[in-house]
């Protein structure tokens, strides 16, 4: 056991403690999480970039900086852009998703093409592969590319397109061999969303706000050479990205800000003029998240030891996306109860606290303990690849 | 950067996993369950050879020097065994006592038995956490009046560390004149706990006692007791997920069933991360002061909350058989049990840790 990073790291926080000081005034305000960057953004990214600490291990023919990957390294820089409250490199789901799967098994063309403007912010990508009938069972899903001449013809609609409002491009899940077994019969397609009978419609959830959209499809033609891997093995070009979207849940940096912002309102709210801190089952229940965080907060530690050795942590990992969820949801739901009456305000009510973001979050927080893999299905993983349980008896084709 | 149990760990805990699974089997734990208030004496011994007793105790005292970490995946250890071991008291509370507050000479005398597994070493200290009805220690004139319950390590002590209503730190013998002793009897039959009442009983000041001492014996037993429930929760998760791929219902094993599947899921995410959070509050002992009264509250707090959750799971996932004792999976559900009232239940300890953050009086 050794907290400590050690000198040569010491040295590398350094270098990124100077730069910040440098350049932190360039950086912009309010850099969105989703959507498109603006032209601030992106010169900041570029300058991430140029710097490596944006797409730093992405290789530098492709636009990124070119290191090798370590992670350590990697956690110096989240600390430090963190703890000088400094914009971070972009994240989205083109950079996290689009651009390790296209690196992993598209064509040097493609690679060439799109990772890049990917990386520096300039094309802006959504991911289409939920459908309404096709949620947890994923690979059974309907949209529809038939060939004709050298275009593939799509029909069909994806569901939780997040961005599809705004993004350039589309990864997209399509079914090429509707007579093949459901998980071979899967291509995975990229395409521009400007291609001709695209519709996106906004998906308002109950936040109120349209975080996400549906996406339908009638006839829109794509150039075959557009897919990335082979025909009828896009299931398992769909998993290597998949893989990486459950890298992005789950930040136990993200959840201590929450919690240090659920103190201070409980250092605030009073009822009666007592203190919500002051109320000793309030309190209990804060410590309570504390030591859940605490918790968490150390099994990411492991996690990062694990990753630097190149072993696989098992169960420790497999859990994460599960338990981070939940107690996001906790911190939310303890935060809305210290305000009692207070705590259902929403929209742009008289007495409204922290506009209303705690409310937001303890319903859009729901939604990530469904998405991206439900509780249920993670507790199949965890049972089944992590505990060595037997799997369902397989009912579907 | 290294957040992992290194080589040495791996290897510490592994012999000892070895010892137990030799020397402890259930129908062992079966037979000292049946003589509570009796040290394993074998068994004892035989933890000696591993150097159990004196892990804590610097090598001038024969003991081994070694971290509460190292106590900690030990523990760990004994708890996954169920093994009847006084090593709480033994091997971490009255060591830690006699090494801050004791003097040379009471180190001299003492720690050295204990390094070799000679002597046994029961603690009272529970009222310092809370008094149950008129429980409590006076020391007058050098002489103990009062009385001490759940003393840890209770039978067949050489001695016994008690600590006074006002942070001082006593030694008394068994045999002192004034004392009486009674057994109190647990769900636990694996670990002794007991009572002992002073009428002026003569006992030896620890001279340097303080309530620094008295705390920090705390905060390593809580850590000690969390790394215990995690050890015996541990157990009874695999218990359960091998009793499940083995039991049939309605045609299938009942593990293919996701309502089993789901629970032992459940427990094996409440675990991992108790795991991280055990071993960071041990190293915090070891080498983080200004978080080891946090980490130790978290942990002690956080695994009795886990015990008892995957306690009744994994019970619950054996279905009439773990409620039975013929498999004896309520050695580990009252292992548990015990764990989780001793030195503060999660909610004391949760008043204690927000106290320690200045969010309470």
């Amino acid at each position: 056991m050794d907290l400590a990073y050690g000198p040569k790291y010491e040295a590398f926080r350094e270098e990124v403690r100077a730069f910040l000081t440098k350049h932190k005034d360039q950086a912009p305000r309010g850099l969105g999480a989703a959507g498109r960057p603006s032209p601030e953004a992106c010169s900041w990214q570029q300058l991430l970039i140029q710097h490596g600490y944006a797409a730093r291990t992405i290789p530098k023919d492709y636009g990124g900086y070119g290191a090798k990957p370590d992670i350590l390294e990697s956690r110096i820089i989240a600390e430090e852009f963190s703890s000088a409250r400094v914009p971070s490199a972009l994240q989205n789901q083109g950079i996290s998703m689009l651009v390790p799967t296209l690196l992993e098994l598209g064509t040097e063309e493609q690679k060439k093409k799109w990772v890049k403007p990917t990386l520096r912010g300039e094309v802006v990508w959504c991911q289409g592969y939920s459908e309404p009938g096709s949620g947890s069972d994923l690979a059974s899903l309907q949209t529809k590319a038939t060939e004709d001449g050298d275009d593939f013809v799509i029909n069909g609609q994806k569901i939780w397109t997040s961005t599809a409002h705004e993004a350039d491009m589309i990864f997209c899940l399509v079914r090429t061999e509707p007579d093949k077994p459901k998980h071979e019969g899967i291509s995975y397609l990229i395409f521009s969303m400007k291609t001709p009978g695209i519709e996106v419609r906004p998906l308002t959830t109950m936040t109120g706000h349209a975080e996400f959209n549906e996406v339908f499809f009638t006839d829109v033609r794509v150039p075959k050479t557009q897919i990335v891997g082979q025909r009828g093995q896009g299931w398992l070009v769909a998993n290597a990205t998949l893989k990486y979207e459950r890298g992005m849940l789950g930040d136990p940096a993200a959840m201590e800000t929450r919690f240090q912002a659920l103190v201070d309102l409980m250092r605030e709210e009073t009822v009666d003029g007592q203190r919500a801190i002051d109320n000793p089952i309030f309190r209990d229940r804060l410590i309570r998240l504390q030591a859940e965080l605490a918790a968490m907060k150390f099994n990411g530690l492991r996690l990062l030891t694990s990753a630097s050795r190149g072993e696989d942590p098992g169960l420790a990992r497999l859990i994460v996306k599960l338990q981070s969820c939940e107690l996001t949801h906790q911190i939310s739901a303890l935060a809305i109860d210290v305000m009692g009456e207070f705590g259902v305000l929403y929209d742009d009510s008289p007495y409204l606290r922290s506009h209303g973001s705690w409310q937001w979050g303890y319903m859009f927080q729901l939604g990530l303990i469904i998405g991206g893999g439900t509780a249920q299905i993670q507790k199949n993983i965890i049972s089944e690849r992590g505990l060595g349980m037997p799997r369902e008896p397989k009912l579907a084709k | 950067m290294e957040f992992a149990l290194s080589e040495e760990q791996r290897l510490l805990q592994d012999s000892v996993r070895r010892f137990l699974e030799q020397n402890a089997p259930l129908d062992k734990v079966r037979l000292a369950a049946g003589n509570t208030h009796t040290v394993q004496r074998s068994l004892w011994a035989g933890a000696s050879e591993l150097g159990i007793p004196g892990m804590l105790i610097p090598e001038d005292f024969g003991g081994m020097g070694l971290g509460f970490l190292d106590a900690a995946i030990v523990y760990e250890m004994i708890g996954r065994h169920v093994a009847p071991l006084p090593f709480l008291g033994t091997t971490v509370m009255a060591p830690l006592a006699l090494m801050l507050a004791g003097s040379e000479a009471q180190q001299e005398k003492w720690l050295p038995k204990i390094a070799a597994g000679e002597i046994v070493a029961g603690v009272a200290i529970t009222e310092k956490i809370g008094i149950r009805e008129d429980a409590g220690v006076k020391a007058l004139n050098g002489k103990l009046t009062g009385k001490s319950l759940f003393v840890i390590d209770w039978a067949e002590a050489d001695f016994y560390i008690v600590a006074d209503s006002d942070h001082g730190l006593h030694l008394v013998l068994p045999d002192a004149k004034g004392l009486s002793r009674r057994a109190l009897n647990t769900i636990d039959k694996t670990r002794s706990v007991g009572e002992l009442v002073f009428d002026r009983v003569a006992a030896e000041p620890l001279p340097r006692s303080s309530a620094d001492a008295v705390a920090r014996m705390i905060d390593a037993g809580r850590v000690m007791l969390a790394a215990d429930t995690l050890g015996a929760g541990q157990m009874m998760l695999e218990k359960a997920v091998a009793y499940a791929g083995e039991r049939k219902q309605f045609g299938r094993v009942i593990g293919s069933f996701q309502a089993v599947k789901h629970l032992c899921a459940e427990m094996a995410a409440a675990l991992e991360p108790s795991r991280s959070l055990v071993w960071y509050a041990a190293h915090a002992l070891d080498e983080v002061p200004g978080d080891a009264r946090l980490m130790a509250c978290h942990a002690k707090s956080h695994l009795s909350e886990v015990g008892r959750f995957v306690a009744r799971t994994a019970t619950e996932v054996h279905g009439g058989m773990g409620f039975t004792d013929l498999l004896g999976l309520h050695y580990w559900f009252k292992r548990i049990g015990l764990d989780r009232q001793l030195l503060g239940g999660p909610e004391l300890v949760r008043l204690e840790a927000a106290r320690l953050q200045g969010w309470a009086a």
